[in-house]
């Protein structure tokens, strides 16, 4: 089972090591997401290595932990970095990335990765199931009330929530009073076609919840230390679902994938490698 | 068409599954006095979930559920079930190998009066190409609840089509149902007549008016359709040299195609299908409808008649 301690500096370079995974991971691959991934980096390192999700990466099907959900399945790489890191599987399967053969699919598998509870990719089926999975996790008189409170938490993209079955399940999670799911939007402001506001404009993402009747938090994203309050703060709230809109930048950490849409779903040569990787304050391969 | 409807062995069977300690739920999407999920929420209320007016949320729900370690059975009529919430029941469920029963009902015409919106043809179709998918459709109501317990006891994605009225009964009280296995109902040397669902009973009928002039007719009940009894299907087609299939679904995808496709690659054999032929179904009551459609025990024993002529 996993520390259930927050070291913030401890955070930022698990966060910093990551994103140097998925620029290497990507670029290995020759494709994937890198823009989506880098922007996630903070709040997944936050859950994995802050201290927040309950897990056992020795006892992947642990009864009693909680379940991360990856809805916008496309950043895998900022998952298989983290679970990796995790030691859910060895550091030397990121290398193969999208290649015939890996555990490590171009979305997320779950017949094939240990740590993934569910296969997804197809934006907008996140919430639901989380939904789904957090009813069925509840206490009551089928539930298993003894493993107490286990938190589902559910990582969507903010061009995701344009999928309209997001909100038949946030209809959904308020109905039931689902006080154990926590959606984490990651709000970057960007999608493949170019800026949300522009290709189909989200308005004001903690109002549409709101009306909803979900909490909502709103946070940096990208400052781990309010990150894991938010997140503190998401499962302390006992009285139905709540979301997290974390404000964040689309590429963040790779100055020159920083808010453009371009780098949504493109994978960097081998001179930005080393650009990234400078950046980053990383040596390229030392990951490895 | 007296006896129960298939339909109306969901929210029995899933009492009955409940109460011997099977961890079963089921989502339904405003439809649960229809399908009969409702009498699961009556007797189990924790056990039924229903999400409204939301087909894609209630397969992805019981995904939820699944996940959770549940035997999660969705609700809702086969044409919205199956044809609204297919990226979610490919992506998820069958992607992820969930423990997720499909079981829809008022598929078919007999439907009736609601018309061709709601007369879902192309669901055996659907769900036959999906890796991992099992697909059973039930010929009557104890057909029916063994179908559903078969769902709940083996494990992954399947589909059980039901449908909205009562027909004659054709299995007996507690039958069990296989996976796999096609029932020979009445042994024939000159023709096959493979039927599923409600067309079952027409075969019979068929076979009835075909043995009155002295022809014999071979009827099974190919209510595996996913995994299908090759060994069967086949035995039986080297016997009779003449196939006809029986469906109340198009005639493209479902039990015809399985079949044409398995004796074209082991025991090619002169064949006919009957069903909906690539068009859409219409308001009336479901014997005008079947008799409209050209489904009826006559229509089968003339397509058998026509095909023996062509042999």
């Amino acid at each position: 089972m996993s520390q259930r301690v927050f070291d913030s500096a401890f955070v930022e370079a698990k966060a910093t090591r990551m994103r140097g995974d998925i620029v290497e991971m990507i670029a290995e691959a020759k494709s994937g997401h890198p823009g989506g991934s880098l922007s996630a980096a903070d709040i997944v390192a936050t859950l994995y290595f802050g201290g927040v999700l309950r897990h056992d990466p020795t006892n992947p099907q642990w009864p009693a932990r909680d379940r991360f959900i990856l809805s916008k399945g496309h950043a895998a790489p900022v998952l298989y970095s983290a679970l990796a890191e995790a030691g859910y599987f060895g550091r030397d399967h990121l290398s193969t990335l999208r290649k015939l053969g890996s555990i490590l699919q171009g979305h997320p598998d779950c017949q094939k990765c240990p740590g993934i509870e569910v296969s997804t990719g197809s934006l907008g089926q996140g919430l639901s199931i989380s939904a789904g999975l957090a009813a069925g996790l509840r206490g009551g008189d089928h539930g298993e009330a003894a493993f107490g409170d286990r938190t589902v938490w559910c990582l969507m993209g903010d061009g995701e929530i344009q999928e309209g079955q997001v909100w038949e399940a946030a209809m959904f999670a308020a109905h039931e009073g689902l006080s154990n799911l926590v959606a984490i939007v990651d709000h970057n402001g960007l999608q493949i076609d170019g800026s949300c506001s522009e290709v189909m404009c989200l308005g004001t993402v903690a109002n549409k919840f709101k009306a909803f009747d979900w909490h909502t938090i709103e946070v940096d994203g990208h400052d781990v230390v309010a990150v894991h309050a938010a997140l503190e703060a998401a499962r302390a709230h006992v009285d139905g679902p709540v979301v997290i809109i974390a404000h964040t930048i689309k590429g963040k950490g790779v100055s020159f994938m920083e808010g453009d849409a371009g780098w949504h779903g493109k994978a960097p040569s081998a001179d930005q490698v080393a650009a990234a990787l400078a950046e980053l304050g990383l040596t390229e391969g030392s990951r490895t | 068409m007296s006896n129960k409807a298939t339909r109306e062995a969901l929210g029995t069977t899933l009492v009955e599954l409940a109460n011997e300690g099977v961890d079963v739920v089921a989502v339904e999407a405003d439809l649960s006095k229809s399908t009969t999920t409702a009498k699961l929420g009556d007797a189990y209320p924790e056990r039924l979930f229903n999400v409204g007016i939301a087909e894609a949320n209630m397969i992805d729900v019981a995904a939820g559920l699944a996940v959770a370690g549940k035997v999660a059975f969705t609700g809702s009529f086969a044409v919205f079930a199956t044809g609204r919430a297919y990226d979610q029941i490919r992506n998820t469920i069958c992607y992820s190998s969930l423990d997720v029963k499909l079981t829809p009902t008022h598929a078919g015409i007999t439907v009736g009066p609601d018309g061709g919106s709601h007369q879902m043809l192309e669901d055996i179709a659907l769900m036959r190409v999906l890796p991992r998918m099992r697909v059973v459709v039930p010929a009557d109501y104890n057909s029916a609840k063994a179908a559903i317990r078969l769902a709940a006891a083996t494990p992954g994605p399947f589909y059980v089509r039901l449908g909205r009225v009562g027909g004659p009964q054709i299995h007996p009280d507690g039958f069990e149902l296989e996976l796999g296995i096609a029932y020979v109902l009445r042994d024939g040397t000159d023709v096959t007549l493979a039927a599923c669902g409600v067309m079952v009973a027409e075969a019979l009928v068929a076979a009835d008016l075909l043995a009155a002039e002295g022809i014999s007719a071979e009827v099974i009940d190919v209510a595996s359709i996913k995994p299908l009894d090759g060994a069967t299907l086949i035995e039986s087609a080297r016997k009779t040299g003449a196939v006809v299939t029986c469906e109340e679904h198009s005639i493209i995808g479902g039990l015809g195609s399985a079949v044409a496709e398995l004796l074209a690659e082991n025991a090619p054999t002169k064949m006919v299908r009957v069903g909906m032929n690539d068009i859409f179904g219409t308001s009336g009551e479901p014997a005008e409808l079947m008799a409209h459609f050209g489904l009826t025990g006559a229509d089968i024993a003339a397509a058998a008649r026509r095909l023996r002529e062509a042999t």
